[in-house]
């Protein structure tokens, strides 16, 4: 049942790289991780791929299939043509460390720019009670396994480097959402500083995150939409907006 | 050649799954400025791959549930040979960890109370799981990480720089723990990115690197569990305990081979998933074992009823303690019962609506689905045994997880033995990471209060940079990766879930063998993100864990939970008396025999006396515990 594949590997650094044509066999039922396992193994013993669990849960083996960003472990090798040419490259929203590699600190240096959830004070341990239904709206975001290819793909960042430092991206669009659908959470103005902050107004609701997400979590619909919904709202109510500068009320909530 | 790149902690947690970072919480919150190295990206752990949840008796769902009945539980599917200490620390702290998550912005499932919903396990008299779906584990490593998260704003704005008292290594494999004086005084190490190496001078190292199950062909571990920790503490003088009991989860998928060993959670079981063979026939039911027969149910009808009315029936046997269903599974396929590609069929599309399946088995749906082709809401699942965790880790002290011999040095989560003695509950290892994680960063934090800083010597990192650098030197040696796919076909064959004297002997020789070969491993290529390079290492500690798990395996004459002997096939109750403790005397791993701590007065009188009787001695029975 083996057949044999044709792959196009990107290999390379920071300084210099290109794609690279195989040959290696593929089984019945295998992924692209496997046949890229295959080629390390036998062929390119120091070719760098990032991988942790195989089974679409810890989001590590993100890079562009076909030019697509895609988890390696989810895509089966028979969802191509038995004569296609698989290409797989890196990430190309960031840096490439070497071949499939890429730095991807960009996100855990956003994640540390997220204010932290806020507990109530003087509600003990134990003392929480949550209606299933409200703990479902954060638990969607939460599914996150920190893929990154929301990032990958959305073209505030893709193309455009320069954004990076205004724009935290679709996966810490929904951190924020998830927070401020926490039915505990006490901190105020997570929406205000998604906008004013976090670049929530640089996105333009193309919906490529939601569908490149392994989770199938509804980024746009859930997350960014609403939060750019209330911000519009809060920011052009006349009222809200006499009170704010009148101090009786905060503005975005 | 460059200057070293050196860092000074005053904890060095190695690890950065579930038992990591409760670890580094508790000690950054003691005070303690802590490194955090991972080997992978933050927040990948393989703590993320647990699915049903984490037990702990908060009594939601039944409040006939206490640490009483967790306690026994938890010595019920040890087979009696855990150490009492940690089960009885666990059982009673569990309930305050999860609720304390919580306070971190976790959100579990909840009761129609609204408080956390608990759920079915095997092995666990009550529902006392808590969960989010199937996806429980990495509910546990986002909380945490993003605590560590808020511990740095805190700091951020305290101090100013965010990383100034915790940060993360992250994709930093440790090579050395190092020592000055008998006591620790750091690690050494290599980042993965470029493969230029670090030395971390800390008083204190906490092991919190999880398991082993890459040493197997057969696994639900991802590439890290190679039993880093494990072999670095052996090495630094440390002790292991009873490596001879590995946990085969009786459900990882089996087709097709690309996802052979997947786990398929037991909250499919939790749920009312049952097992059946080629026949149809529900075969659970046959394998009762005596110690279990007043608890579990023998027929189809009273199994179904315990669903509706849990008071009133005897549970369904597909929820016995992972290893006796995992010995059935096997039996049933060496008996030509098994599906066509050596599994048997576990189903809950009868008991369950398509709805109802996705919304509390989602990954499991999807697995199936995309991997397998397999709608799991229509048709039966193939499953069959797959390696999947460890009992046998450091030897600690269960009140601070200090690791026994060795100052300074703690371990933590999996790489920590002794509390789940031969057979581990399922739900029991996240909260087992909670407690003891948080354990160990107390004890980080009293023995560096009680111990300065303890200065690496030069000697010392020449010696952890040559071993670095060999690999690159040596010519024409054996590729690493050919000798682990050697390594796994050993120890899944000869040292796996049935074992024989003859296989046992058989592995040893043959892993000793590998090891010798190990030695000349050549790595082609440079130094920057090269997977050849780190193997190289993983080998060299995978063939450690293994060769101290066969003769562990071979000196037990008996077949106790998560080790089987087809030659020994009975529990018996002098065996129950001993751990084997694990040496490493710079050569080869020795291994010896020393008495189990005995259960004291009141934790002997929890139990009817006539359970104990089917696991202690006459002897004990009479003493009726140890004070």
């Amino acid at each position: 049942m083996a057949r044999k594949l044709n792959l196009r590997i990107w290999r390379g650094d920071s300084t210099d790289g290109g794609l690279q044509n195989v040959q290696v066999e593929a089984n019945e039922g295998e992924v692209v991780l496997d046949v890229i396992h295959r080629v390390q193994a036998t062929q390119m013993g120091d070719l760098a791929v990032r991988w942790n669990c195989k089974a679409g849960k810890c989001g590590s083996c993100s890079m562009e299939i076909n030019g697509k960003p895609r988890l390696a472990c989810m895509i089966q090798v028979a969802s191509f043509g038995d004569n296609e040419t698989i290409t797989v490259t890196p990430l190309r929203a960031f840096p490439i460390i070497k071949d499939l590699v890429t730095d991807v600190s960009f996100n855990y240096k956003k994640a540390m720019e997220i204010p932290a959830y806020a507990h109530p004070d003087g509600l003990a341990p134990g003392d929480a009670r949550m209606e299933q239904v409200d703990v479902e709206r954060s638990q969607e975001f939460r599914k996150c396994i920190e893929c990154f290819l929301c990032q990958d793909v959305c073209h505030v960042v893709r193309d455009h480097e320069e954004n990076k430092k205004s724009f935290a991206g679709p996966r810490f669009f929904i951190r924020i959402a998830e927070l401020d659908m926490h039915p505990l959470d006490m901190l105020k103005n997570r929406k205000k500083t998604a906008q004013e902050e976090h670049g929530l107004g640089m996105c333009n609701i193309t919906k490529c995150c939601t569908e490149v997400c392994p989770e199938h979590i509804r980024i746009t619909d859930n997350a960014i939409i609403p939060m750019k919904e209330r911000v519009v709202d809060i920011k052009y109510d006349p009222l809200r907006w006499l009170g704010s500068k009148i101090g009786k009320r905060e503005g975005i909530v | 050649m460059s200057e070293l790149e050196r860092y000074s902690y005053d904890v060095l947690v190695i690890g950065a799954g579930g038992a990591g970072l409760r670890a580094a919480v508790e000690a950054r919150e003691a005070g303690l400025r802590v490194a955090i190295i991972c080997k992978s990206l933050f927040g990948k752990a393989h703590t993320v791959m647990a699915e049903g949840g984490a037990a702990a008796s908060m009594g939601n769902v039944n409040e006939n549930d206490s640490w009483m009945v967790h306690f026994r539980d938890t010595m019920r599917g040890g087979k009696f040979l855990n150490h009492y200490r940690m089960a009885e620390l666990h059982a009673k702290e569990a309930p305050d960890r999860i609720w304390e998550l919580e306070t971190w912005g976790a959100l579990f499932d909840r009761t129609k109370e609204g408080k956390i919903s608990q759920r079915n396990f095997g092995g666990h008299e009550y529902p006392r799981l808590a969960h989010v779906g199937d996806r429980t584990g990495l509910e546990l490593i986002r909380t945490m990480q993003q605590k560590i998260v808020a511990l740095q704003q805190k700091d951020g704005k305290q101090y100013k720089s965010m990383d100034s008292n915790i940060k993360v290594f992250a994709e930093l494999t440790i090579t050395d723990i190092l020592k000055e004086g008998g006591k620790v005084s750091g690690a050494y190490g290599y980042w993965r990115e470029s493969g230029s190496e670090v030395l971390f001078e800390a008083p204190t190292v906490i092991i919190a690197t999880g398991g082993v199950g890459k040493t197997f062909k057969v696994t639900s571990n991802s590439w890290e569990g190679t039993g880093d920790g494990h072999a670095l503490a052996l090495k630094a003088g440390a002790k292991l305990v009873d490596m001879e009991f590995l946990q085969f989860h009786p459900t990882g998928m089996v087709w097709p081979p690309s996802v052979r060993g997947i786990l398929v959670t037991e909250s499919v079981r939790g749920e009312g998933g049952v097992l059946t063979n080629t026949k149809g026939e529900r075969f659970m039911f046959k394998y009762i074992p005596e110690v279990f027969k007043d608890i579990y149910a023998d027929n189809e009808a009273e199994a179904d009823r315990w669903y509706e009315d849990q008071d009133n029936n005897r549970r369904p046997p597909e929820l016995l303690p992972r290893d006796e269903v995992a010995r059935a599974i096997n039996s049933e396929v060496k008996a030509g019962r098994g599906s066509e590609h050596g599994g048997v069929f576990l189903d809950v599309s009868k008991r369950l609506s398509a709805e109802v399946i996705k919304k509390r088995l989602p990954s499991m749906w999807h697995q199936f689905y995309e991997l397998a082709g397999v709608d799991i809401t229509k048709e039966p699942m193939e499953v069959g045994p797959t390696c999947h965790y460890v009992m046998g880790g450091v030897e600690v002290d269960p009140d601070t997880a200090a690791a026994i011999g060795i100052p300074g040095l703690f371990a933590a989560g999996e790489v920590a033995g002794g509390m789940h003695g031969s057979n581990r509950l399922g739900g029991n290892s996240l909260t087992d990471l909670l407690v003891f994680g948080r354990r160990a960063g107390i004890g980080a934090a009293h023995f560096v209060k009680n111990n300065g800083a303890n200065p690496v010597s030069e000697r010392a990192i020449k010696a952890a940079a040559e071993k670095i650098q060999a690999p690159f030197d040596r010519t024409g040696g054996e590729n690493s990766y050919t000798l682990h796919a050697e390594l796994q076909e050993v120890a899944q064959n000869l040292v796996g879930i049935i074992r024989t004297a003859n296989e046992l002997q058989d592995a040893i020789a043959k892993i000793e063998d590998i090891r010798a070969r190990s030695a000349n491993v050549s790595v082609s290529g440079g130094r920057k993100f090269n997977p050849g390079f780190h193997l190289a290492f993983d080998l060299d500690n995978m063939l450690l864990v293994a060769e101290s798990t066969a003769k562990s395996a071979i000196a037990r004459e008996e077949s106790r939970g998560g080790h089987t002997r087809d030659d020994f096939p009975g529990m018996n109750s002098k065996w129950r008396q001993i751990n084997h403790i694990s040496s490493f005397d710079g050569r080869q791993v020795n291994i010896r025999a020393q008495a189990l701590p005995p259960l004291p007065k009141e934790l002997f009188d929890l139990f009817d006396v006539h359970e104990l009787e089917k696991y202690m001695t006459p002897e004990e029975i009479t003493k009726g515990g140890s004070n």
